[in-house]
């Protein structure tokens, strides 16, 4: 885990090393002289050999850093990711700014199309063939053929612009007023959810409907077990395991950032410190949001294989 | 009804209900059931038009090849047949109700309280995720309302009684801790805990081991003495049917072939497929091969036209102007409780059971 962690920041750091950009140029301005230059390079560390760059970055993630030279002195504390020149600000500091509202989003968002999801995709499959079930594959089919910011400019444009139905969205900290948060979200999690919620629906769907098909349901209804309780406690559980792995993942691959639906909705999260940066080529940040959105990834695993053992007591190691 | 029909048409068979020839209570009696599938290839009949009765305390042994519909007919009697794929037909009696007209809800009451099933595979059929303890108590819990301490000392009671050693740990164990006969016995502890008065065991000891199987076939017959269930069993293995059953079905194509008590099914048998069947039993200090039967089983889609069986039949040539091609013989009675579905004559039979040393 800590392997794979590693592999990633020195796959980032190599690529993005491998640009044919000059950090040192691209910070120094419009009026710029070779010696401005030279001078930023020194500044910037960028006249050491890679490894060395590499090596002071990793150990900046334990033991911090200083940089800086001259009048200005700054220490930037473990864990350090850097220091983003064109934002003038320490990496960690800007992703800890941004990050709360990525969170709100991802699980805002993660909560509905879930819950959607897993309902409509357990109700079709119970009555699969029916209209119900035909129009929910319908619906789930163009829902998930939509792109993300398709769905988030119509729901902008037809919501709030022409039919002012909701008031444009303008973030809040849930701190500052729940109910503007509230207000600000919905939006962004609708739109997020619709793109899960059909692709979920649809997992739900296919796995119930491979677990009604087993033999220890034949046995729950030979009880004499009501339908529901045959479904909801003997198929889904069964079903479950596939739905939790790629729930985990999703979630936490929004946790990397959401790219365009917090552009479309003007969120200031880790999807649009990401994009800025790709644009600034501001490789710091690049590295600290890459490094930042594995971190999930690898945690997600975590947890869902610790949520598969308390699924399935097969996998419980004694 | 036993006149051979010569129109040349395939008729329907008779639905012959053969007397069971042992004392008791009716318990379930099954009339004319025939169900079907529709499937992408057309129309599966699956069971077709079969009749039987069983009594209080009374085996009833159903045998057939796989896909000759012994499964499914049971299946149909439970309602455990999802009503968009198939089609039933006939009449179940059970319990002072007639099943197939009656609601799912209703059959879903008597389910697991008056009539129980267990199945051929027990690692498949229990739930993996959960304790066979839990299992147990939902079994007693659909039914009954009592707190859950209740019927886990009703689970553990029933545990005991199948033979379940240290059963007060075991209880806690998920399915996948047990071996293949401890599964089976704890689905039997399933089947048996609120006492109904059928049990449908099908194919309950093709998955074990041979001895487990003994234990397995001992522990039902003790139980049935015990709470005097009646019992369907479902089984190939006519090791099984001689030693448990009072009266046998010989199923084939999704009819019954032939029925009647165990000692004259294996003693006197009507029907050239049964002579198959008890031909290809192995017998210790024979020498030589097998007598397998020859061709493989219908299919259910497109039956023969004439008698199912036909096709390989080896007696066939003996039936005059080539009615067993043309025309479905009838269930036809061949004794009080005995009846099956041939063409051959009484003497027939008699002459070839007597040249083929077929039963004793």
């Amino acid at each position: 885990m800590i392997g794979m962690l590693f592999a990633l920041s020195l796959i980032t750091y190599v690529l993005f090393y491998a640009l044919p950009v000059d950090p040192a140029r691209l910070t120094c301005g419009v009026h710029c002289t070779p010696t401005a230059i030279a001078a930023n390079r020194e500044r910037l560390g960028l006249n050491d050999p890679f490894y060395l760059q590499y090596w002071y970055w990793v150990k900046a993630l334990f033991v911090g850093r200083d940089y800086g030279t001259g009048f200005v002195q700054m220490h930037c504390y473990a864990p350090c990711l850097g220091y983003s020149w064109n934002q003038q600000q320490m990496v960690s500091t800007l992703i800890a700014g941004v990050l709360p509202v990525t969170f709100y989003l991802a699980i805002g968002a993660f909560v509905l199309w879930m819950t959607v999801g897993i309902v409509t995709g357990i109700l079709a499959a119970r009555y699969k063939g029916s209209i119900f079930d035909r129009g929910v594959m319908a619906i789930t089919l163009v829902g998930f053929s939509l792109p993300s910011f398709f769905i988030g400019l119509c729901i902008l444009i037809f919501l709030v612009v022409r039919w002012q139905i909701l008031p444009p969205p303008h973030y809040t900290p849930p701190t500052e007023n729940f109910v503007d948060f509230l207000g600000a979200m919905i939006l962004p999690w609708t739109t997020l959810a619709i793109l899960y919620a059909a692709y979920y629906t649809r997992l739900t769907r296919s796995q119930m409907l491979d677990t009604m098909n087993e033999d220890y349901i034949r046995t729950a209804r030979a009880k004499g077990l009501r339908e529901k309780i045959v479904i909801r406690k003997h198929a889904f559980r069964a079903g479950l395991t596939p739905i939790v792995t790629s729930a985990g993942l999703d979630f936490a691959g929004l946790l990397g950032g959401a790219i365009v639906t917090e552009r479309i909705f003007s969120l200031r999260g880790i999807g649009s410190v990401s994009i800025r940066a790709v644009a600034d080529l501001d490789l710091a940040v690049l590295v600290g949001v890459t490094l930042l959105g594995g971190t999930f990834v690898v945690i997600a695993n975590l947890v869902v294989d610790i949520l598969y053992a308390a699924i399935d007591p097969r996998v419980r190691v004694k | 009804m036993s006149e051979i029909s010569m129109e040349g048409k395939m008729t329907n068979s008779t639905n012959l209900m053969v007397p069971s020839a042992h004392e008791g209570e009716v318990i379930l009696s099954v009339e004319d059931l025939s169900v079907s599938f529709k499937t992408d290839d057309g129309v599966v009949q699956a069971v077709s038009h079969l009749s039987y009765q069983v009594k209080r305390g009374q085996t009833l042994a159903i045998v057939g090849e796989s896909g000759s519909g012994k499964s499914v007919s049971s299946l149909a009697v439970m309602g455990l047949l999802g009503s968009e794929t198939s089609t039933v037909t006939g009449q179940v009696h059970f319990d002072g109700k007639e099943l197939i007209s009656s609601s799912a809800d209703t059959v879903r009451r008597l389910r697991g309280l008056k009539m129980a099933m267990i199945f051929q595979d027990p690692l498949s059929a229990l739930h993996p995720y959960y304790t066979i303890g839990k299992q147990l108590v939902e079994a007693v819990t659909a039914h009954h309302k009592v707190d859950k301490a209740a019927a886990r000392a009703r689970a553990l009671e029933m545990l005991n009684r199948v033979g379940i050693p240290s059963a007060e740990k075991r209880i806690d164990d998920y399915p996948h801790q047990l071996s293949g006969g401890m599964r089976q016995r704890v689905m039997i502890a399933m089947a048996l805990i609120n006492d109904p008065e059928l049990l449908i065991a099908d194919e309950p000891t093709t998955a074990l081991d041979v001895t487990v199987q003994a234990q397995i076939i001992e522990l039902l017959r003790d139980l049935q003495k015990e709470f005097g269930t009646a019992i369907v069993l479902i089984t190939h293995d006519l090791g099984v049917v001689a030693d448990v059953a009072d009266d046998v079905i010989v199923m084939y194509g999704g009819a019954a072939a032939e029925q009647g008590p165990v000692r004259e099914i294996f003693y006197q048998p009507e029907m050239p497929y049964t002579w198959g069947l008890l031909a290809s039993i192995p017998k210790v200090g024979d020498e030589g091969q097998l007598d397998p039967i020859p061709g493989t089983p219908p299919s259910l889609i497109h039956l023969p036209q004439g008698c199912v069986f036909a096709p390989r039949c080896s007696f066939r040539d003996q039936v005059p102007n080539k009615a067993c091609a043309t025309v479905r013989p009838d269930f036809v009675a061949t004794g009080t409780n005995h009846a099956a579905r041939c063409h051959l004559t009484k003497e027939q039979r008699q002459i070839i059971r007597l040249d083929r040393k077929i039963g004793k």
